[in-house]
Order: C-alpha cells, then sequence, then structure tokens
C-alpha cells in the first residue's frame, strides 16, 4: 500500500494545529483539485468525513450547496462552514403543503438566508427554490445583491408576484436562467418581460408557462432574436401559434420547448409556414404545452423524432390525436399525460414508445365524483407490456386490481419510483372486493431498487409488513387512508434502513408507533403525520427523548389533545425562532 | 326549470352531498365514524373503513394546488358560459364563468350585462339588498350564490338567476340568516 496516502489518516489524530500545515506527500492543490471534480454532495458529504484535512479540503471546494429542509441548518453555520458558494438549491415547506395542507404564512423565508448570502457569498450565481416563501421585496434584494447572478428557479414557490419577477429582469444583467413553474404567484401584468434591458442577450432558459397574464409579443419576439444561446423557452396560454412560428424561426437551436393553445386558427400557408418551422428544430428533445391539442397536430410530426420528454400534463388530448402523435415519437424516454387519453390512449403509449422510462398520468377531473372515463387498470397494463424499461410511475386512477399491479411489475421490474394514487380513499381491489395489499407486496417483492413508493386504495397492517421485510433500499414513503393499527407503521419504521422521508395522513397509527421509531428519525430528514392518533404527550415524548429533533405540532383549533398535524424532523439549528403561533415546538 | 317551490327552497350545502356538512377538514375519526359518508368492511374480523364522499376530504387526491387551478373538465377550450337570466327582463344573457376569479368580479360583470347595481349588495349587507343571485347546481339544485368557495361553484354552476328578494318565499330560517353567509364566505 502506498505510504504516502496513510498520511491524512494519521494527521486525524494531531491536535497540533501545525501538524496539518506540514508538507506531506499529498499536498493541498491535489487533495483540493480531485475534490473540485466531485460533483454529487452526497459524495462530497462522505469525503468530509474522512479526516479533518479532507473536511477542510472539502469545504474549501465546494460550490453548489444543497440544503433539502431549510430548518435543519441556519444560513450562519451554512456561511461559516463554506466560504465558496456560487449556487444553492433550497427546500422549504413539507411536501404536503402542495395540498393545502399546511396553513399559510407557516414559514420557510428565503429572506433570512438572502441576508446572510449576500454578505458571505457576493457572488452567488444560482439559486433554486423549493417550496419556500418568497416576496417580491426578496426578489428585488437578490437582484440588487448578487451582481454576477445567472440562474433563479422557483418551483412551488409563494408570496410573491409579477412586480418580483420585473426586479429580476430588470437588474440582473447576466441572468442565464429564468424558470418559473407552479407557484402561488399573484399574476398582475406580463409587463416583466419588457423589463429586460434592449441590449440584455445572456439568456438560455426562460419558463414562464405558469404566468397567464398578458405580455408585449414584440418585447418577447426581440429577447429571443438576440438571445443566440437560448434553449429552453416555455412559453404561456397567450402565445398563438402564429406567434409560435416566429418565435421558432428566430430560434431553430431549441432543445426545449412549451407552446400555447394549439388553437386551429391559421390558414394554408401560416400552417404550412409552422410545420417548415418545427422541421427546423433539429434539437428539440423535450416538448410542452398544447393546452388544447386539435387537428393542428401533424404540424408537430417532423420535430417528433428526436423528442425524448412529452409533457401533455396540461393538455386535453384525447386518444384518437395522442395515438396518431405517439407514432411519431419512437425515442421517448419520459412521458406525462392526463387520463383523457383514457387506456386506449395508453395501448398506444405501450405499442409506440420501447424505451418510455418515466411515465406520469395525471388526472384531468380529480374531484369529480361521477366521472366515468380517465383510465383505469388495463391502461398501466398496456403500458407495462409495451415499455419493460419503466422505472418511474406515477399513476391517478379510480380502480386497480392486485392482479393487474403483479402483471405490472413482472413486466417492469426495474421500477425505482412507484407511485400509485386509487382516487377515492380506501377504495378495494374492484374485482375481488379484497384490500390491495397483494398490489403493493408484489411491487416491492419485485422491485429491489425502489427508492419511492406511494400507496393507495384499501390497505391493511400486511401492506405494511410486506414492505418492512422487502423494501430495503426504500427511501420515500407516502401514505393516506391505510393501515388497521400501530403495527403497520412499526413495520416500515423497523423493516426499512434506508428510509428518510415518512409523510403519513388519515392513518390509525398512534403514539406506539410514533415512539418505535424514535432511534430512527435522526437519520431520515423528516416524518409528517397528519390526522392520525398521535397525542401531544406522545409527541413531548419524542421531543423529550430526541432533542437533536425538532417535533412540531400544528394546532388545529378542535381537540387539545390530538396532534393534529405533526412534523418531525432532525436539525443542528435547535428549535425554529421564526415559528408563528399555531405551530407549537414541543 | 323548476317550479316555484323548488327554487324557493334554499339549502345549503355542497352539491349532492349532505346539507350538514360544511366545507370543513375531516378529521380520520369523523369520516370513519360518519354513517351516511362510509361503509365498514368485515375482513377477518377488523373492521375497514370506505370513504365515499372524498370531496369533502381537504387535499385529496394529492393533486397540487397549482394543478388543481388549472383543473380540466374535458370543456371545449376553457370557456364556462351559463345563461343567466334576471327577473323583469325579457332575454337572458350568457356569462363566461372561466373569466373571473371570484365572485365579487362575476357580480361586477353581471351588474354591467343588466345595467343594474343592486347585486352585488347581496354579498355585502345581505338585509338591504334588493337582488338574490342564485344558481342551478349540476344535480339541479337551485343554490345561493356564495357560499361554497369560487373554483367549486364554477364547476358545478349550469345557470344564473337573479331574484328579485320580494320573490323569495323562505319559510323558517329567514333569508337574512343565509344571506348573512354568503358575505361571509366571500
Amino acid at each position: 500500500m502506498n505510504p504516502s496516502l496513510k498520511k491524512p489518516r494519521e494527521s486525524m489524530d494531531l491536535s497540533n494545529s501545525s501538524e496539518l500545515t506540514q508538507p506531506t506527500a499529498f499536498p493541498d492543490e491535489v487533495l483540493e483539485k480531485v475534490l473540485s471534480l466531485v460533483e454529487s454532495h452526497k459524495d462530497r458529504n462522505s469525503a468530509s468525513l474522512v479526516c479533518k484535512y479532507w473536511y477542510n479540503a472539502e469545504r474549501w471546494t465546494r460550490t453548489k450547496l444543497f440544503i433539502g429542509n431549510c430548518y435543519s441548518v441556519t444560513p450562519e453555520i451554512v456561511a461559516r462552514r463554506f466560504p465558496k458558494i456560487k449556487s444553492v438549491t433550497l427546500k422549504g415547506k413539507p411536501r404536503f403543503s402542495d395540498f393545502n395542507l399546511v396553513p399559510e404564512n407557516w414559514g420557510a423565508d428565503v429572506q433570512v438566508w438572502l441576508d446572510v448570502f449576500a454578505r458571505v457569498y457576493p457572488f452567488l450565481e444560482e439559486l433554486r427554490l423549493k417550496r419556500m416563501a418568497v416576496t417580491d421585496e426578496s426578489l428585488e434584494f437578490l437582484a440588487k445583491s448578487f451582481h454576477g447572478f445567472k440562474v433563479l428557479s422557483l418551483l412551488s414557490c409563494d408570496g410573491f408576484s409579477t412586480d418580483g419577477i420585473s426586479s429580476i429582469a430588470t437588474y440582473c444583467k447576466n441572468l442565464t436562467e429564468l424558470d418559473i413553474q407552479e407557484n402561488g404567484i399573484d399574476d398582475f401584468t406580463g409587463s416583466w418581460l419588457s423589463c429586460f434591458p434592449d441590449d440584455f442577450a445572456s439568456l438560455e432558459v426562460l419558463n414562464f408557462a405558469s404566468l397567464n397574464s398578458e405580455f408585449s409579443f414584440d418585447a418577447l419576439e426581440r429577447l429571443v432574436s438576440r438571445c443566440k444561446s437560448l434553449r429552453v423557452l416555455k412559453l404561456n396560454k397567450n402565445v398563438t401559434l402564429g406567434q409560435l412560428q416566429r418565435l421558432l424561426v428566430r430560434a431553430p437551436q431549441l432543445m426545449e420547448l412549451g407552446t400555447g393553445p394549439f388553437v386551429p386558427e391559421l390558414t394554408g400557408r401560416q400552417y404550412a409556414e409552422l410545420e417548415s418551422a418545427f422541421s427546423n428544430c433539429k434539437h428539440l428533445h423535450t416538448l410542452s404545452g398544447l393546452w388544447e391539442a386539435t387537428r393542428y397536430l401533424p404540424v408537430l410530426y417532423a420535430a417528433c423524432a428526436s423528442l425524448t420528454f412529452l409533457n401533455l400534463s396540461y393538455a386535453t388530448i384525447r386518444s384518437n390525436e395522442f395515438s396518431k402523435l405517439l407514432a411519431h415519437c419512437p425515442n421517448l424516454r419520459r412521458l406525462w399525460v392526463l387520463d383523457t387519453v383514457r387506456d386506449k390512449g395508453l395501448e398506444a403509449v405501450g405499442a409506440n414508445c420501447p424505451l418510455l422510462e418515466e411515465l406520469r398520468v395525471f388526472p384531468a377531473d380529480p374531484f369529480e365524483e361521477d366521472i366515468v372515463h380517465g383510465v383505469t387498470e388495463s391502461g398501466f397494463v398496456a403500458v407495462s407490456a409495451g415499455c419493460p424499461k419503466l422505472q418511474y410511475v406515477l399513476y391517478f386512477c379510480r380502480q386497480m386490481t392486485n392482479a393487474a399491479v403483479a402483471t405490472i411489475v413482472r413486466n417492469c421490474p426495474d421500477f425505482t419510483h412507484f407511485r400509485l394514487c386509487i382516487m377515492n380513499p380506501g377504495q378495494p381491489d374492484y374485482l375481488t372486493n379484497e384490500p390491495m395489499d397483494e398490489a403493493f407486496g408484489a411491487v416491492v417483492k419485485t422491485c429491489k431498487k425502489l427508492q419511492r413508493l406511494s400507496v393507495s386504495g384499501l390497505l391493511t397492517d400486511l401492506t405494511f409488513e410486506y414492505i418492512g421485510q422487502y423494501a430495503k433500499n426504500l427511501e420515500t414513503l407516502s401514505v393516506a387512508f391505510a393501515g388497521s393499527s400501530d403495527r403497520g407503521m412499526q413495520c416500515v419504521l423497523e423493516g426499512c434502513s434506508k428510509l428518510r422521508k415518512l409523510e403519513i395522513r388519515d392513518c390509525p397509527f398512534g403514539n406506539a408507533a410514533l415512539l418505535s421509531g424514535m432511534e430512527k428519525y435522526e437519520s431520515m430528514r423528516c416524518l409528517w403525520m397528519s390526522a392520525c392518533r398521535v397525542t401531544m404527550n406522545g409527541c413531548r415524548m419524542l421531543a423529550q427523548g430526541r432533542p437533536r429533533l425538532n417535533v412540531e405540532v400544528i394546532k388545529d383549533e378542535n381537540s387539545d389533545d390530538l396532534a393534529d398535524k405533526l412534523y418531525v424532523y432532525r436539525s443542528v439549528a435547535g428549535p425554529r425562532r421564526d415559528a408563528p403561533p399555531f405551530v407549537v415546538t414541543l | 326549470m323548476a317550479t316555484e317551490m323548488e327554487i324557493t327552497e334554499l339549502r345549503l350545502g355542497l352539491p349532492g352531498g349532505n346539507s350538514h356538512m360544511k366545507e370543513k377538514k375531516r378529521v380520520y375519526s369523523e369520516i370513519t365514524n360518519s354513517d351516511q359518508n362510509s361503509s365498514n368492511v368485515n375482513v377477518n374480523g377488523d373492521v375497514y373503513y370506505m370513504c365515499q364522499n372524498k370531496n369533502e376530504v381537504v387535499g385529496w387526491p394529492p393533486v397540487c394546488a397549482y394543478r388543481k387551478k388549472n383543473n380540466f373538465n374535458g370543456r371545449e377550450g376553457s370557456k364556462m358560459y351559463v345563461k343567466v337570466s334576471m327577473d323583469g327582463v325579457p332575454f337572458l344573457r350568457k356569462v363566461d364563468l372561466s373569466t373571473h376569479k371570484g365572485y365579487s368580479e362575476l357580480v361586477m360583470a353581471l351588474e354591467k350585462l343588466f345595467d343594474c347595481y343592486g347585486i352585488g349588495e347581496a354579498l355585502e349587507d345581505a338585509d338591504k339588498s334588493e337582488y338574490v343571485p342564485i344558481y342551478e347546481d349540476k344535480d339541479g339544485d337551485w343554490m345561493l350564490v356564495g357560499d361554497v368557495p369560487w373554483e367549486m361553484f364554477s364547476e358545478s354552476c349550469k345557470r344564473l338567476r337573479i331574484m328579485k328578494r320580494s320573490d323569495a318565499k323562505v319559510i323558517g330560517l329567514g333569508a337574512r340568516d343565509f344571506l348573512k353567509g354568503m358575505s361571509e364566505n366571500k
């Protein structure tokens, strides 16, 4: 063994700091150079644990920061440890806030982070926020504080308006990415688009598909013409096909395109021009938008051969047009659709897309009870038969059987993400009237690489026994309206050694189940339990037993003893200092 | 068109749902204990619960808030034209619900359509308003405008009627109490 490699380990035991500056056979520059090539934050975290020497080398070379839970650490701690950060990804609220289970003003305010970053990382270039509370003032502060700022991505955030976006457009002279997705944003006006300076030309990514307000098409056209490096352009519902053609002609280099509505309103000549524009887009690999898919879809066909990601999740497309479109997309790897395509459309997926790895089927009408359409188990089975490489599925349906799921995983044993949502809570196998235990049993027994699982339907503790016994790689589990007793949750906590995120709602799990995981929660990012049988006393016991966990209860007016919404997460920051009155930290 | 008697039978509640259940979050125990909305299935001696009325469960199905707002009901395009009749006016008008984000906008549009500026009062001061806006929902029931969240209303509203207050013959609980609820739920 090379003796020079031993030196860093020997120096671990030295408390005398001068020893650390001694020249070794493995100089700082070499280690730092090597570590600077390590991108994955998981690998970097491991490297930092080797010894103090490596810890220091790693912290000086880390430029990208990933914080999965903004309350697990404070901005000050981060700033002390990492002096050279250029890119930050920050996630805030628990995922169930997407479904309105978390009251407003819960927290996750980005400003407290921006204050520290402005001081310590004046050269910050990238900020990616998910489920954070962001105000217009914060966006203006951001735009004015970081002069080299390049990338802003806001996903599922809330609290800001298009005025904040105007600040970004006005002041960020080096902006390359502006990605606004699915936020709770006050959409006042599209005038932000006109705020980009006339000489601004550095944009590479522009996604404003989720903003609906009117804007100046002229400003957009000029912007697209100037930005020669534009590779991602996702337009909103206000862009007509005629306007789309003009944009495509100026940006044939686009790799990702989100169109406006495909309303049939063109003359013959305009149609031909649009068709020609699409056929000139030789680098298009991602397509989204469409909104209303009509008989104009063939205009796209020429651009579909190279498509790997087709996102029709906001397009009401029926099985006929969908099938015809798919015939032109043999290279699809990822497909998002609405269930308006029905089982027939999914059969076309199985027939045309053998390389498919990811399928998401969203419900067009999730709250309508009398609907008889949508997709069923046969659509899912059809896809699995034709797409053996499926790894990721999100499937909303109104009926499912154990046998169908068993067939599906037999066809596709490589699932890493299996999220099945049978929309009626607690619904059994509709043919046999039995619980859906065997379905998820088949999933965990067959899919050894499973990392993420969402269960639904009528489920007993047996499902969770299966999960605990077989799902050894499971990291994220979402459970709703399921289980019979504490035992269910206990099985999962005992058996799933790699579990990081557990979110549970409306299940009969109580204090015994909660406390059985006491040893485990510090190795997880978080636990969410709402409308279960956990009491305030149980939560207090957990909090007292584990001081490094933040045990927070969101209080409901109704009952004093039941802990209505429980959120538990590990943290080196101690209890939250910004908790609103309805969040009780135990 | 419903008879005079049916129209005047003002009821609170979600279309087709229980009239006593308001739009409020239901705890698991409520769902399991409610006889009308669940059936207990006995399997192996354990009792399991099936919730049939999922419209009353907050945050279910787990469709994110943004996607919910952009809900597609299979309607042609995203237009939601409904007929509006007004007492004393011989012809009906049509209004596109999808162009409005809330009740106040709708009422403003109605006032412009009929050149009548008393409708908004019903949302502000229930006691004094001369007009009562009501709508027919998917089940054919005539409901008071303003009880349920806007999105729920716009999805289930089939037609609107602007009734003169003097025509509302309500027995028992006075119209006042119903209309008061309307201004609170704005």
